[in-house]
């Protein structure tokens, strides 16, 4: 048996999805090309783009397309330290500073470091054990006036969802800009920029069964942009490059079905995780539900198991058919733990233990049982050979 | 994770790993060692049984908190070092190791070190409940860099941990970054451990 729960990493192309790219590959015509051929590919992607905007609605004009979910995040970290310049149009009120979490995703976290070397100041906000930011924190950081402020909506790792209301109206009244990586959001749960009041929104097509290699950036008319890639008139002077076309139709499919899908998908799914939760707590002693009790998304089981290393866990689970993911990078060589479930506070042994089981549209009961036995049995062998699970 | 392309002998100590200690079974060790620590993520225990007349390991037994490489490599050691005298076992090095494995991908090595660690913890420890101490091989460290107190031991660790150059070096344990006298001798050290443990 083959089962994948592994969607935040990524996620199979949905079939419509596959349909339309297939039938869209005969078209080759450069959008920017004035000629019918061209003409043809540029109506293709603003319908996609329509479709796509209206989703997380926003303006049409609002939306640029990029290469991934990480470059839409490097784009606005970018962009932030330009404006903060004293030179350049872009200019944010001569305001400098990012806050973000110490639970963002790398491309963030790396984002800052490479920024803080060049002098900008970037503050990290702690977390709870459940992963939401400290709010006190924030709103002492905010007195210090920075540019940005940029907090996911949704963590890739434990699936916590952050209070946005209440943070976006403090970065608001706070005069900052507010930046938001919402690729583990857009799709699973509702996400509205106007009724949220977003500046900044990341958003990427492979995590809902759209293409790898596309994703969007949404952009608040009006706020400070500088490009991240220069040299193009395409996205209208904000992002170079000649449009992905077949990438962009897949991602407006794959988000047009999602429309379709999400509702029901999410009761589903939230039952088969209570059930795989369920399972893995009734058949398991010393085991840790990461993440927030509530507010969290359905799709997303973190569980630490108590002595037990997570790579180990994920190879055994690999050899049944089963596709998981593990904090315990210990490929790396610096067998460094997750930084999300250290920053949640959890012991370096339950970091190194810990594993992402994330399901998806095509996730059954079926699956779900068998990788409650599967796992069970993979656990009970690992702490028999384990030196610190003593019973 | 792609780096999955272990040879089919890993794969199947991983899936069947020999010498593990049960609990229940009353395994009388005569000398014991545990290394590592789960903070950094791996540790390791490695018990043996010792022919005291012919100074021979004849069984030992193992338990580990570590990954797959540390699995599957302190289980072929297990089967090793069985009937080797307590020198040849203590001279087993991690590159005959993963050489037994049909190879392991270079930033793997690492977590194959520990089993052949604590096999030398154990049998240190078999020398001193013995009253062999002058057989005991303390891993005498020498200290290289006088300024930030760096060993030889912990260069030889920042190799099999992946440092591959001076940079990396003094990244990883910050010598030399004082006065940087002892850099000369440190890159040579660096280049003998690479060519010991990866040529």
């Amino acid at each position: 048996m083959k089962v994948y729960l592994d969607h935040n990493a990524t996620t199979p192309l949905h079939p419509e999805v596959k349909k339309e790219m297939i039938k869209a590959m005969e078209m080759f015509g450069n959008p920017s090309s004035m000629h019918d051929f061209g003409r043809e590919a540029r109506q293709s992607i603003e319908n996609s783009r329509k479709t796509i905007a209206e989703f997380i609605n926003a303006a049409t004009d609002e939306i640029i397309f990029v290469g991934s979910g990480s470059e839409a995040n490097n784009t606005v970290f970018n962009l932030t330290a330009c404006c903060s310049s004293l030179e350049c149009s872009a200019s944010c009120n001569h305001r400098k500073g990012i806050i973000t979490t110490s639970i963002e995703h790398p491309c963030i976290i790396e984002s800052s470091k490479c920024l803080a070397e060049r002098g900008m100041k970037i503050n990290y906000l702690k977390v709870d054990k459940y992963g939401k930011i400290d709010i006190e924190q924030l709103t002492e950081l905010l007195k210090e006036k920075p540019a940005l402020v940029s907090v996911m909506i949704a963590n890739n790792e434990i699936g916590t969802i952050q209070d946005m209301d209440t943070i976006i109206k403090l970065v608001h009244d706070a005069g900052a800009l507010f930046h938001t990586d919402a690729v583990q959001a857009v799709g699973k749960i509702l996400v509205d920029v106007k009724a949220m009041n977003i500046d900044f929104l990341s958003f990427s097509a492979h995590k809902i069964y759209g293409p790898k290699g596309v994703g969007a950036l949404y952009v608040r008319k009006g706020v400070p942009f500088c490009p991240f890639i220069r040299g193009g008139h395409q996205e209208q002077g904000r992002r170079a490059g000649t449009e992905n076309t077949l990438g962009i139709i897949g991602m407006a499919k794959a988000i047009e079905m999602r429309k379709l899908e999400m509702a029901e998908e999410a009761k589903k799914l939230a039952k088969l995780r209570a059930h795989l939760k369920k399972g893995l707590l009734e058949n398991l002693a010393d085991i840790q539900i990461n993440g927030h009790p509530e507010d969290c998304l359905y799709s997303t089981l973190n569980v630490s198991f108590n002595g037990v290393e997570g790579e180990a866990i994920l190879l055994y689970l690999d050899l049944e058919g089963i596709a998981v993911s593990t904090g315990s990078a210990c490929s790396s060589g610096s067998l460094d733990p997750s930084h999300v479930l250290l920053a949640t506070g959890a012991t370096p042994e339950l970091a190194h233990g810990s594993i992402r089981f994330s399901l998806g549209r095509d996730t059954s009961k079926q699956e779900i049982d068998y990788v409650i036995e599967k796992t069970t049995k993979i656990i009970n062998k690992l702490r028999k050979m384990s030196t610190v699970y003593i019973k | 994770m792609s780096d999955w392309v272990y040879s089919d002998i890993v794969k199947k100590h991983f899936m069947e790993p020999q010498n593990i200690l049960d609990d229940k079974e009353d395994f009388q060790a005569d000398g014991k060692g545990t290394v590592g620590n789960v903070k950094c993520g791996d540790e390791m225990m490695f018990a043996i049984k010792v022919d005291k007349e012919k100074n021979i390991l004849t069984d030992c037994r193992w338990k580990t908190y570590g990954c797959a490489s540390a699995i599957a490599s302190t289980s072929i050691l297990s089967e090793a070092v069985k009937g080797m005298t307590l020198d040849e076992a203590f001279n087993v090095s991690p590159k005959d190791i993963a050489q037994k494995l049909g190879g392991l991908p270079e930033h793997k090595i690492h977590c194959s070190v520990l089993g052949d660690k604590a096999l030398r913890a154990a049998i240190n420890d078999y020398y001193t409940k013995n009253n062999m101490l002058s057989k005991v091989k303390k891993d005498k460290a020498k200290i290289i860099c006088q300024c930030m107190n760096v060993t030889d031991h912990e260069i030889e660790d920042a190799v099999l941990e992946g440092v591959r150059s001076m940079i990396e070096l003094q990244e990883h344990t910050k010598l030399g970054t004082v006065c940087g006298q002892c850099k000369e001798q440190a890159n040579e050290l660096m280049n003998t451990y690479i060519k010991k443990h990866f040529a």
